[in-house]
């Protein structure tokens, strides 16, 4: 075995919560209640303290007991002031966070300032230090860990009714409210199992940051769930490892480092959903535009003059619509190589599949100009700038469509002749 | 100057800047907003520090203030992106930022004297003793410096920019529709948050500026309709418990930010419990109120019905009890009531209707039409 005893510890520990709190923090992510994590995490503080100063020992399962009543006490807190008060959520929440850590800061400060109380180490639960981890803390983190995933697998499809449908699922006589205590109940047991890896700190990022990259990926909430618990149990194998390798990077803050990473590139590269597909989906179609108003450009050029089989100078097309030679030559260059144009100089003209090409565009303008003019009755002087946007987004089956509505016409609103349907 | 009265003053001028933004915070649901700035500002003070070798202020409040506004900005771009609900883009931006500040403090700790627990809880105690030097003169303590200058700076923006933040709170559509960008108001307000939570960061840490943002104008919210009151109440809650909380950390030996946040907490207990018109207590009271005026009413009705139907010698409780089946005690109450008020009148089989009784069932049905209509 290439690792010791302690770190093998440390990186079950942080795996463990790394799965529980993925798999929680979906149901809250989904709820709209990614913060309510955070204040039931800061108010374990005080419940860890007060176990210490009752109990008088760090054995971590009174410790972890104190941090789950006081946990539940936050949480209950928070429901007490929404639904009695006129204090809204966020700032329900905010109080919860900041007054029981503040209780939990005068009770530490205080065991500090007692005889021996430097040793109770209880500040390890501030940010976590997963190197004090040993085999009995394990077994507590194990079996409640276990015992949550067991929980959301018999409460699944409950769960899911109190994410998506709330008002469908009380229908079906299930206990909405019953059913929100418990998940309350489950994200007060995962900040529990995360006490000695994260700290009550940054427990908020166990809970949602792989939630909300698992997200990403998928439109399922199963697929979301299994994938959160992956991605948390691999940010905290991997956070674990690499604190361990370099001296002075402390566990906690690497593993949601790991985490706040998967999400960046989640949010980037994931399918469909990522920012960087958005991107070249809207670069793809700006530079598709461009081609097609260079086509359309051309065609319109070569029927001013009767004749399309002559070159038409830069400087000619650059007036059309105030574009530079630049812009001109990156169109024209897609055009060449695509075989719908052809070059001599820096002149340009339509090839014969250019043309066609070229024709399909302009037909989609007119044929779209006369629909606005004839139908929705628009005067013939206001039509020509909504064609410009629906020339690129109709298909050729709408505009035969058009075409037929309109009773096959020969001319546009403004006299010009509409070119023929593409021929097979 | 005696080192309490730079605490208390210290103290204060952090309550009090807190309590001005935070209003605003809490108003416009943003509460949480404060929280992540106030940890997120973390690594823009440690690079400030590396940069300068120095605890000047300046930098600090610089780098900070960068950071403040940089995660009000990504949280804003997440949000918009559509990718993650703002809860959310809260949840993951800001532990992220405060991670690197800390990996920032514990690799460098040979280099930086900062330390985590001054980070999270910082050290007020120590306010009096850490003096501003200018050209080799000591000016007085950093600290009274600082949270003083954001005291000034938060002031001026809420006198300067009163009605605008007003009706950005309350109507943002009026305030877009009559000329002025909320937007800019906003970041105005965010950069105001971010400049309080650094001045206030290193003397009183990140937990008592999220308690001191979000916990004296809650309160104050839960005890007045009116915005120039709340923001009144407010600073005096804050001012008020730091006061207290200092005053509990000596004789209890314990943190003096964590004992000051803590008696905010209280403050605000106390205010939900028996505020006049938002309390627990009064919404308990009026409601007992109302439940009594309506028992009232129902016994009017009932026996005001008998008569009409011919009893004259009126009704026994036990009847009545058995009609309502309130109970023997309620109903001994809810009858006592109406004699007392001359409304019924004792008769031969038990009780029976007054006209003055008879006049307000009548009463009590036109105010129920009117109502209704």
């Amino acid at each position: 075995m290439g690792i010791s005893y302690t770190l093998e510890n440390v990186l079950l520990g942080s795996s463990l919560l790394g799965v529980v709190a993925g798999v929680v923090g979906c149901f809250a992510l989904l709820r709209r209640q990614s913060l309510l994590g955070d204040a039931l995490a800061h108010a374990a503080l005080p419940g860890v303290c007060l176990a210490f100063l009752l109990a008088g020992s760090k054995e971590s399962l009174y410790l972890l007991a104190g941090a789950m009543a006081t946990g539940i006490a936050g949480a209950l807190f928070v429901l007490l002031v929404v639904r009695w008060t006129r204090v809204k959520e966020d700032a329900a929440i905010g109080i919860v966070l900041s007054v029981f850590f503040a209780v939990g800061i005068v009770l530490l400060t205080r065991i500090q300032r007692l005889p021996g109380g430097n040793q109770s180490g209880l500040d390890r639960y501030l940010f976590g230090q997963a190197a004090t981890i040993v085999e009995e803390d394990l077994m507590v983190m194990a079996i409640l860990g276990g015992a949550v995933l067991l929980v959301v697998a018999l409460v699944y499809k409950e769960l899911k009714l109190l994410c998506f449908d709330r008002a469908f699922g009380a229908s079906l006589g299930f206990s909405m409210r019953g059913l929100e205590v418990l998940l309350t109940c489950l994200l007060v047991a995962v900040v529990v199992v995360g006490l000695q890896t994260v700290g009550v700190i940054l427990m908020v990022a166990a809970l949602i940051t792989p939630a909300a990259a698992a997200r990403q990926w998928t439109d399922r909430l199963g697929a979301m769930v299994l994938l959160a618990g992956v991605l948390g149990g691999a940010s905290g194998a991997i956070g674990t490892i690499l604190s361990a390798t370099a001296p002075k990077l402390p566990p906690g803050p690497t593993i949601v480092l790991v985490s706040s990473a998967v999400l960046v590139a989640s949010l980037l590269f994931a399918p469909r959903r990522g920012m960087l597909w958005a991107w070249l989906e809207e670069r793809a179609l700006r530079s598709r535009i461009r081609r097609e108003n260079l086509l359309k450009d051309l065609y319109r050029v070569g029927e001013r003059e009767r004749a399309w089989d002559r070159f038409v100078p830069r400087p000619a097309l650059m007036g059309l619509r105030g574009q530079g030679a630049l812009e001109i030559e990156r169109s024209a260059g897609h055009l060449v190589a695509a075989g719908l144009a052809e070059r001599s100089g820096d002149a340009l003209r339509l090839t014969a599949a250019g043309l066609a090409e070229a024709a399909q565009v302009v037909r989609k303008h007119r044929l779209w100009e006369l629909y606005l003019a004839r139908r929705l009755e628009l005067p013939t002087d206001h039509v020509h700038r909504d064609a410009e946007a629906m020339e690129h987004a109709l298909s050729e089956e709408a505009v035969d469509g058009i075409e037929e509505l309109l009773g096959f016409p020969k001319e546009d609103p403004h006299g010009r002749l509409i070119p023929a349907r593409r021929r097979p | 100057m005696s080192s309490t009265v730079v605490i208390l003053l210290v103290g204060s001028f952090v309550a009090a800047s807190c309590a001005l933004v935070g209003s605003f915070l809490v108003l416009r649901r943003l509460a949480l907003l404060g929280d992540a700035i106030s940890h997120a500002v973390l690594p823009g003070i440690v690079v400030a520090f590396l940069l300068t070798g120095s605890r000047a202020p300046l930098p600090m409040v610089l780098g900070a203030g960068c950071l403040g506004v940089f995660t009000v900005f990504l949280v804003e771009v997440l949000n918009r992106s559509r990718r993650l609900q703002e809860d959310a883009s809260i949840g993951v931006v800001f532990p992220a930022l405060f991670s690197v500040g800390v990996i920032l403090v514990s690799s460098l700790a040979a280099q930086v004297d900062l330390d985590t627990d001054c980070v999270l809880y910082g050290d007020i105690a120590y306010a009096p003793s850490d003096v501003l030097d200018v050209g080799g003169v000591p000016i007085g303590p950093k600290a009274l410096w600082t949270t003083g200058a954001a005291l000034v700076v938060d002031a001026l923006l809420v006198l300067l920019l009163y009605k605008e933040l007003k009706v950005v709170s309350f109507d943002p559509a009026l305030a877009s529709s009559i000329g002025f960008s909320p937007v800019l108001v906003h970041y105005l307000l965010m950069a105001a948050v971010s400049l309080t939570v650094v001045a206030s960061f290193e003397s009183v840490g990140s937990i008592l500026v999220v308690g001191m943002l979000v916990v004296p104008p809650a309160t104050a919210y839960l005890l007045t309709e009116r915005l120039g009151v709340m923001l009144l109440l407010a600073v005096a809650i804050g001012v008020g418990s730091s006061a207290a909380g200092y005053a509990f950390a000596r004789w209890y030996e314990c943190s003096i930010g964590g004992a000051m946040a803590a008696a905010a907490g209280l403050a605000f207990v106390a205010s939900a419990l028996a505020s006049p018109r938002h309390g627990l207590l009064a919404r308990y009271l009026k409601h007992r109120r109302l439940g009594a005026r309506l028992a009232g009413h129902l016994v009017l009705l009932h026996l005001s019905g008998r008569a009409a139907e011919g009893e004259r010698r009126g009704l026994g409780p036990r009847d009545l009890e058995a009609r309502f089946r309130w109970g023997r005690v309620r109903t001994a109450r809810v009858l006592g009531r109406l004699e007392a008020q001359g409304l019924i009148e004792p008769a031969a089989a038990g009780l029976r209707i007054t006209p003055a009784g008879e006049r307000a069932v009548e009463q009590a049905g036109t105010a129920a039409l009117a109502d209704r209509r």
